[in-house]
């Protein structure tokens, strides 16, 4: 059973047992246009809630990926590096970021589900 | 319609030189050379070098045909937001080929080059003048590189208060150049970022709260990215030496406030000056930029070798720490730093004084004020109130319109106009950044609002996305594939045919 959470930088995070899934939401990749580059977070790094934890550089803008939880990244998905279309393509989906073992699984608490994150982005345009 | 050349009249479809070689075309006539024996001890070249086999007219005419396509400051208007394209005057280029400047070399000895080290002093010193300063370090060759001349002064000055082990992060507002938190990083600091409020500044609740004993500085653009005066500047620079921590300020906008703001009385540690753009000397693929840095009383001690000294002996170099009467961070570039830059930004404030000078940041803020106020109600602005050096709009009145910032942007190159920076800063969605700078005429301004307004009725009226999606149509080449282009880059010819 997998449950889903979204930030308000526009990840989101898929957490089964103790390990999340980190990508971007398709409304920042539509923000974002074109994605060229991606840069990764090597496995067994250390990250922080709202850490930077890896690059995301489009056509229009270089920004960072801020990891939703704390804990060690414990994967990371070279296809999009390879092929930053990916991105565009199924950001919520294949084309995920990284995966990270929590090691603090109460601060999914602050995140916001699909419904908050909808009237979140609904209510910033 | 297209012509059998693809040409359209004299605007040539010009290949690569390589794409114009016949092979043994030669622009020479060359004698055979005798028979000789080298000394090279069998390391003698045997391949071909690469050149293309070409005669000398159309080499003429291939790069006299690339310099028309260039769009620059001399030939358009070219409103490039947060980079100042400010024109260059052609007295400081005639001062900079003087053979006694032009042809200096860093290996001379100082005794024959007491003029260029003079003039160096006489740029340091009216740099001081301006800012207030007590140092200045002119060897930073580029905005960036005087940011981290600046935190390598800083890191310096913390490790000699023993707290190099605690003082490790760097506060960078979210409007920053990219710059600011890629030098906080590169000196070792992790950087944390501070919100803007809703009017546009550095949101000083958010500073305050993130200050504290393991802070090493603050970097804030002032003006900042979004064209605005940092007002709260004073309170900034209190809170930050309250918490034992250094101010840096990013000076790239400093064409704003030159002989209006006397830096040092803002409370700042270091900032570095772009001699390229405040002073006017060519920058963007037209030149090299220099980044001199001027530094406060507690930062001065640290600043990097080598710097000119003058005693009743004359003007010298002090070239290695150890002949320094202060603790110098290191050396941060061969030689002395980028003495062409500094004869043509010395040339600019000899050439206009500080009357002139004043009137420079005077007239480009009250250019851009009334760029802003002629597009406000066409445009969206995206703060209230007057504006600085530059005039900063987001994309909203381009709501439900089908057409983007892009699309906008390559419609003005069809209009004549060399585009503004558009999506930086990034804290406003779309944006629209233009700096008209102080040397464009109100005539200039007139034709570019009258462009600017009437592509935004266009786009507004509706049904005009398709002709905003085709733009460019009157340049060389139509819409560049952006994404192909970053994606996978081709940076260097190949010979096809060889491979």
């Amino acid at each position: 059973m997998s449950k889903t959470y979204f930030t308000s930088e526009h990840e989101w995070i898929k957490v089964e047992g103790d390990v999340g899934t980190v990508g971007i939401t398709d409304h920042a990749q539509g923000a974002l246009g074109d994605v060229v580059f991606v840069e990764l977070p090597a496995v067994g790094k250390k990250v922080a809630k709202g850490g930077d934890a890896a690059v995301v550089e489009s056509v229009k803008a270089a920004s960072d990926v801020y990891s939703p939880v704390s804990g060690e990244v414990v994967g990371a998905n070279d296809a999009i590096v390879d092929q930053p279309a990916l991105v565009n393509e199924s950001p919520e989906d294949g084309a995920w970021f990284f995966k990270v073992k929590l090691s603090n699984t109460s601060e999914l608490d602050g995140l916001m589900d699909r419904a908050a994150y909808d009237a979140f982005v609904a209510g910033q345009s | 319609m297209t012509t059998i050349s693809g040409n359209r009249g004299p605007l040539i479809e010009e290949p690569l030189i390589f794409e114009q070689a016949t092979p043994g075309r030669c622009g020479v006539d060359w004698e055979k050379p005798a028979a000789y024996e080298d000394r090279l001890g069998g390391l003698r070249k045997k391949g071909k070098i690469g050149l293309p086999d070409i005669a000398e007219p159309t080499v003429i005419r291939h790069y006299t045909r690339l310099s028309q396509k260039n769009v620059g400051i001399d030939t358009v208007f070219y409103p490039l937001g947060s980079c100042t394209m400010k024109y260059n005057p052609r007295l400081n280029e005639k001062t900079a080929r003087l053979p006694g400047l032009s042809q200096a070399h860093p290996f001379q000895p100082v005794s024959t080059v007491q003029g260029a080290l003079e003039l160096m002093d006489q740029c340091a010193h009216w740099l001081k003048v301006l800012t207030g300063m007590p140092a200045v370090a002119m060897s930073p060759a580029a905005g960036a590189h005087g940011e981290f001349c600046g935190l390598m002064a800083i890191r310096a000055a913390i490790e000699a208060r023993g707290e190099g082990d605690k003082r490790l992060k760097v506060l960078v507002p979210e409007s920053a150049h990219g710059t600011n938190p890629a030098s906080a990083a590169i000196c070792g600091f992790s950087v944390e970022s501070i919100p803007a409020n809703d009017r546009g500044r550095v949101d000083l609740a958010a500073l305050k709260a993130k200050l504290g004993p393991d802070v090493a500085a603050v970097m804030v653009t002032n003006p900042n990215t979004c064209g605005l005066f940092e007002d709260e500047v004073l309170e900034i620079s209190k809170a930050v030496h309250d918490a034992g921590a250094y101010f840096y300020c990013d000076g790239a906008n400093y064409n704003a406030i030159v002989g209006r703001v006397r830096i040092a009385d803002l409370g700042v540690d270091a900032m570095h000056i772009n001699l390229h753009k405040t002073f006017s000397t060519p920058h963007g693929g037209g030149g090299p930029g220099a980044g001199p840095t001027v530094l406060s009383e507690a930062l001065a001690p640290f600043a990097p070798v080598p710097y000119v000294v003058h005693d009743d002996k004359g003007f010298r170099l002090v070239e290695h720490a150890h002949e320094s009467e202060g603790k110098p961070c290191g050396r941060l570039k061969g030689f002395h730093g980028q003495f062409g830059v500094m004869v043509r930004a010395l040339s600019y404030m000899m050439a206009l004084g500080a009357d002139g000078l004043r009137q420079c940041a005077e007239d480009a803020v009250l250019n851009a004020n009334y760029l802003l106020a002629q597009l406000k109600d066409e445009l969206t602005p995206s703060f209230e109130g007057p504006c600085m050096h530059e005039a900063l709009f987001d994309d909203r009145f381009l709501k439900d319109t089908g057409v983007t910032t892009l699309d906008f942007a390559k419609a003005l190159i069809d209009e004549g106009f060399h585009p503004m920076t558009m999506y930086f800063p990034l804290v406003v969605h779309g944006a629209l950044l233009m700096e008209p700078t102080e040397t464009e005429s109100k005539a200039t301004l007139d034709k570019f609002v009258a462009s600017v307004k009437g592509l935004a009725r266009q786009a507004k009226e509706g049904n005009s996305a398709d002709a905003f999606k085709a733009a460019p149509i009157y340049a060389p080449r139509r819409r560049l594939d952006e994404t192909a282009a970053a994606r996978t880059p081709v940076l260097r010819w190949k010979d096809q045919a060889a491979e």
